[in-house]
């Protein structure tokens, strides 16, 4: 080895080894991370703020607040209507959007010819998953309040319309996760079947499917989760602001005038007294605890079954 | 098909069989269709009723000096204003924080720590934004926005639109995380290869690189705050009515605030007078807006996926 060679050799062993401290590195890597935290630091602090305002609320009346219905005493007011209406919403939307909303994902991903067809489908799925979700509430008036009331629904302001509403508001979300979930299974699955002799429908319902559930009841749970926080299309529909009295028979569960947690909250936020303040506060907490359990449920799920194919 | 080997014929299956998938293929495609049906839903059930409130008013009643629909004023610029503020400072807020919450967790992140900080995003997805509205009301408002401006009004456009912000973070995190992802390792290797920082990697390669995936993730933000109700409903503080205003300390009103007053509170109104048609035009407005920047980030989203 020549001398040149050798101390070109040195001084790039040196510079590789060199130990300059990066300074613009180690403060743009700070700046990143304290970004990512400042988000958990405002999840704090909204957390914390519900629970200065709302825990005494809980402190004096126990459940009471879980168990009395509106009222505009703030001394007496409870959000059971809201818990039954937004129970009742639920139920509504997971008999409703979830099925239609795995069947087009099935029909998206498995039978669909590659064709315009199914390209204008799978744009309009997207688009629609962007719409504002008070345009749904519009469409929910023009639609759903329009004609339950044509058949004699009372006013149709009801939580049938509510829950369609917002059945056909989350839709998008279910197909687009369901879909997720479905094209992850390796094709060497849907081969497996097939060379056995398996039918195409037969292929989904006892291959495709079942390993495409954690996916699916992932993304079904979320988009249930968004469901519950909904609030704007449900006061367009004519969810009741105010206090109203709690139907004495079951019909009236589902045909009468309804609320809804989120509903609720609007509506309390809005009063200026202290009081409702801090109520505003305790009802928050209870729609947090619904929808982060809600949500903690889908990630834990997604995390579990989490598969690598 | 009357010349069909017989082994043909046995894989096409009994005509039962058949007949199921038919039936099958049937139900399918028509849960897809009402996909399509939603879709000419909204748009009919807009258009039509948009068509009818302005053929119910005088032109100069769109450019009157403020939003008071009950007194015959439906000023367009006024709602459009409101929600121009908002929307800057939405993104203004969500922008430098997303994107660098999107670098850490992409660039600078190991599996273990992206495993604990990413459900932070998550969760703050999951937070409804009427309990956001709440938030911005009685926190952000005073604690923020009155501290900095002492002449700042309870309600605020600056405190919306920072509550607008906050939801949209998450947005603007995971779609442009996505996309930095996407860009091929070999590219930073590269890059490393030539002795460049991980932080020149990042700005100067792998940035560049999810440059279409960063500007959907933007668009979508926007097209998100445009649409954001119950956060302008409870925080801007325009219920009763708005006169013109570009002041983002002070209250003023927004296309979706205008809506949720419309729907209740003190502008409330039912039937078929012009303040109850003018909700429908509002929407209609709001759609084109969110629709044309939902389409134009989908263009940028698609590119990303393309390129390599």
């Amino acid at each position: 080895m020549s001398t040149a060679g050798a101390v070109a050799a040195g001084t790039v062993h040196v510079s590789l080894r060199r130990q300059r401290i990066d300074v613009a590195g180690y403060v743009f890597s700070a700046i990143l991370l304290l970004s990512l935290l400042f988000s958990l630091a405002l999840l704090t602090v909204l957390v914390a703020d519900q629970l200065v305002r709302g825990v005494p609320v809980f402190a004096e009346r126990g459940t009471g607040l879980l168990t009395s219905p509106l009222s505009s005493n703030p001394a007496k007011a409870g959000v059971i209507q809201g818990l039954i209406g937004s129970a009742l919403l639920a139920s509504i939307v997971a008999l409703t959007a979830f099925p239609v909303g795995i069947l087009t994902a099935v029909y998206i991903e498995e039978y669909a010819p590659a064709g315009r067809l199914t390209r204008f489908i799978d744009i309009n799925i997207r688009n629609l998953a962007g719409v504002p979700s008070v345009v749904y509430g519009l469409l929910g008036l023009a639609v759903f309040v329009a004609v339950l009331s044509k058949v004699g629904q009372a006013n149709g302001a009801n939580v049938i319309t509510g829950g369609l509403t917002l059945s056909v508001l989350i839709l998008p979300l279910v197909i687009i996760t369901s879909a997720e979930a479905i094209r992850a299974v390796p094709n060497a699955i849907r081969e497996a079947g097939y060379g056995i002799g398996a039918s195409r429908w037969q292929v989904v319902r006892k291959l495709v499917l079942p390993s495409a559930t954690p996916g699916i009841l992932t993304g079904t749970v979320l988009a249930l989760s968004r469901a519950l926080g909904e609030t704007a299309p449900l006061i367009l529909v004519g969810a009741v602001l105010g206090s109203f009295s709690a139907g004495r028979s079951l019909a009236d569960l589902f045909t009468g005038a309804y609320s809804a947690l989120p509903v609720i909250v609007y509506d309390w936020a809005r009063k200026p007294q202290d009081e409702f303040r801090a109520l505003t506060s305790a009802a928050i907490i209870v729609l947090l605890l619904v929808t982060v359990i809600a949500n903690g449920f889908a990630i834990l799920l997604r995390n579990r079954y989490d598969r690598r194919w | 098909m009357t010349t069909m080997t017989p082994v043909m014929s046995r894989l096409q299956g009994t005509p039962r069989r058949r007949r199921n998938e038919g039936v099958v293929r049937a139900i399918l495609l028509g849960a897809s269709a009402l996909s399509i049906a939603i879709s000419v839903g909204i748009v009919l059930s807009l258009i039509f009723e948009a068509v009818t409130f302005v053929a119910s008013i005088e032109l100069p009643q769109l450019f009157s000096d403020g939003w008071f629909p009950r007194r015959g004023m439906f000023s367009l610029p006024t709602v459009i204003a409101g929600t121009l503020i908002i929307t800057i400072v939405a993104i203004t807020v969500a922008a430098p924080v997303g994107l660098a919450s999107a670098i850490f967790l992409s660039e600078y992140a190991s599996p273990t720590v992206r495993k604990v900080v990413k459900p932070i995003l998550e969760i703050l997805a999951g937070i409804p934004s009427v309990v956001l509205g709440f938030f911005a009301l009685t926190w952000i408002s005073p604690n923020v926005v009155q501290a900095i401006f002492t002449d700042a009004k309870g309600f605020s456009l600056l405190a919306a639109g920072i509550g607008v912000g906050i939801l949209t973070i998450p947005l603007v995190a995971s779609i442009s995380e996505d996309a930095m992802r996407a860009v091929p390792m070999a590219l930073r290797e590269a890059s490393y290869g030539l002795g460049a920082r991980r932080i020149t990697t990042s700005l100067r390669v792998v940035f560049p690189a999810a440059i279409s995936g960063i500007v959907a993730a933007l668009i979508l933000a926007v097209s998100r705050a445009i649409g954001e109700t119950m956060v302008v409903a409870i925080a801007a503080g325009a219920s009763g009515g708005s006169l013109f205003t570009l002041n983002p300390v002070g209250p003023g009103q927004t296309l979706t605030g205008a809506m949720a007053s419309l729907a209740t509170g003190s502008d409330n109104v039912t039937g078929d007078s012009s303040a109850f048609l003018s909700l429908y035009f509002l929407g209609f407005v709001l759609f084109v807006m969110t629709l044309g920047l939902n389409l134009i980030g989908d263009i940028f989203v698609r590119r990303t996926r393309q390129r390599y």
